[in-house]
């Protein structure tokens, strides 16, 4: 089972981020499940999601303390939560951010394998907002190999609607192709 | 939603797929008020009325106490009918809720379980369904998404069998059940309709068979009629099993009253309900592979009270470890702790039984709770009297 932890802020789509890996996950197969850390929702509020996807069933509704994977979408949440707090120590760091991997290590004194994506640059780029899930959650896929830019493809779909599917789509590609993993 | 006419297992979040099941249903009234953390069922049943896909009036009512009320009121006129609510909404309702038994009106609500005031809370525990429990009302609790999709379709069946003719609800663990994305395999529609054929009544408001529903019940009929009600409630416990077996036989997914985890062979049995009984499951998981000898049992019909099942689930076992998710203000014991130790009173074999209050409010409940719980129930003495909940996870 990969445990994952995902950190945005409200209106950047920490929740359907892991909402959309769950339902690709099931979709191919896999068990998976997805779920918010409920609160009141606000816009710019710090969010976490929570994921979990294996190949038995999974029989546990705790949040996820000790995660395999951390999603950072915004990265001024690292300047007030701890977001690598019970990471593994064979874990990994999913970060948007253009900064290079030392300077966010020397920063924040993060310990395991980080994998850096400008998530932001693309997001502007294909959908025109700053709005990162689907660009985090193709750098994610890429990392894990759990979900192609094809399996992902009718989630989208679903969840965006045609027109803004196709868009989404092209950002998922561009991170599945250009996140950079250490090591 | 397409992707739900497959037998494939679907990703989907819990009250979306319980309001596609009470569409499968094919429910003819809907009467509802959103409240978080039901919101999303009644939500998602108004888009399917709305853009056709259900055939069904859907009353946006003004508040809690006028959805059940337009609910006995459809039932009271022959239709299938359903209502959710959680926490406040259920406190405003509940001079209704007690009214539909009696009238032994088959609606079905669910209930997306959440604390109830003060402080104002919105996540999770029991306080809100134990708050009625005694109302008479057929009261099921859900463990997973799959199982409340499925009680959502079986609860009908239940409520309406002419041998039941009984309100039900249908529990769900607010946010931990109710918001979870996790794959979920839908009943194909054909077979739904054979297992659950339209709902017809001659027990019903009928301008060619006039009868009078809700009236002055004095002295001299009162005590008869609350005792009928009880009867009746007491007798649907037999007639829920045989429907799970008819549900079973259709769709292949078994469930039975009090589900039992790892009990051979164990000596201490944690008793849980809802949701929180796979993290326990899990627990018990990992006690196991280290060789404690620990089992878990679910109860999955509270009302009413399976007595005969769990009795024979926990022959044998030396301690029970009840949870409770709601305190019973001002007695030693929460509702469940106190009703397994009635239970267990006449029993010649008692085992030592202890009660442990936790996940209120959101509290996140984990399986180091259970573990924790396995341990002091290790560390109790020889005297069974000792009682009092013990609260787990309290935060000094």
């Amino acid at each position: 089972m990969i445990e994952i932890r995902f950190h945005g802020r409200g209106g950047q789509g920490a929740v359907t981020s892991a909402e959309l890996m769950a339902r690709t996950a099931i979709g191919s197969g896999k068990y998976a499940q997805a779920f918010p850390s409920f609160g009141p929702e606000r816009r710019g509020a710090p969010v976490t999601s929570f994921l979990r996807i294996s190949d038995i069933p999974i029989r546990i509704r705790e949040k996820v303390y000790t995660p395999n994977v951390v999603v950072v979408l915004d990265p001024s949440i690292m300047g007030v939560t701890k977001v690598d707090a019970g990471l593994k120590d064979n874990g990994l760091l999913i970060i948007n951010s253009a900064k290079p991997v030392e300077e966010l290590r020397r920063q924040y004194g993060f310990k395991q394998k980080i994998a850096t994506i400008d998530a932001l640059h693309i997001a502007l780029e294909e959908l025109k907002v700053p709005i990162t899930n689907t660009v985090m959650i193709g750098s994610l896929s890429k990392a894990l190999g759990v979900a192609t830019p094809d399996e992902v493809r009718c989630h989208l779909e679903e969840r965006f609607g045609p027109s803004l599917a196709s868009r989404n789509q092209k950002a998922f590609e561009r991170a599945y192709n250009e996140t950079k993993v250490e090591g | 939603m397409s992707s739900i006419n497959s037998t494939k297992p679907v990703g989907i979040e819990v009250s979306l797929a319980i309001a596609e099941a009470v569409k499968l249903a094919e429910v003819e009234v809907v009467a509802a008020y959103p409240i978080t953390p039901q919101t999303h069922i009644v939500e998602h049943l108004s888009d399917l009325v709305a853009n056709g896909e259900l055939n069904a009036e859907y009353v946006p009512v003004e508040s809690e106490h006028s959805a059940l009320s337009a609910c006995i009121g459809s039932s009271a006129a022959g239709a299938r009918t359903f209502t959710s609510t959680s926490s406040q909404g259920l406190m405003l309702m509940a001079e209704i809720v007690f009214i539909a038994p009696m009238l032994r009106m088959p609606i079905v609500m669910a209930v997306a379980n959440r604390a109830i005031s003060g402080p104002l809370n919105i996540w999770n525990d029991h306080s809100d369904v134990m708050s009625i429990r005694d109302c008479g009302w057929i009261q099921i609790f859900a463990e997973t998404g799959q199982e409340a999709t499925d009680l959502s379709i079986i609860a009908f069946r239940i409520a309406e069998d002419k041998n039941v003719m009984m309100p039900l609800i249908l529990n769900l663990d607010g946010f931990t059940l109710s918001h979870f994305i996790e794959p979920i395999i839908f009943p194909e529609a054909d077979k739904v309709k054979k297992f659950l054929p339209p709902y017809e009544t001659s027990h019903k408001l009928d301008l060619n068979n006039p009868l009078s529903f809700g009236l002055l019940g004095g002295p001299e009929v009162y005590t008869e009629a609350r005792r009928d009600t009880d009867l009746a409630l007491l007798n649907s416990r037999s007639h829920v099993q045989r429907i799970f077996d008819e549900f079973a036989g259709a769709f292949g997914r078994q469930y039975r009253l009090v589900e039992t985890y790892k009990t051979e062979g164990a000596e201490t049995i944690i008793v849980t309900i809802g949701s929180i009984s796979e993290t326990a499951m899990s627990a018990v998981d990992e006690m196991r592979a280290v060789g404690e000898k620990v089992g878990l049992i679910h109860i999955r019909l509270w009302r009413p009270f399976p007595v005969v099942e769990f009795r024979a689930a926990v022959a044998g076992a030396k301690n029970l470890a009840v949870v409770d998710r709601h305190i019973s203000m001002g007695f030693p014991e929460g509702p469940v702790g106190t009703e397994v130790r009635a239970l267990m009173y006449h029993e010649k074999e008692r085992p030592r039984i202890s009660n442990y209050v936790l996940g209120l409010g959101g509290r996140d409940v984990t399986r180091n709770h259970f573990k924790y719980i396995v341990e002091q129930v290790k560390s109790l003495g020889a005297d069974k009297r000792q009682g009092g909940y013990e609260m787990v996870g309290v935060l000094e």
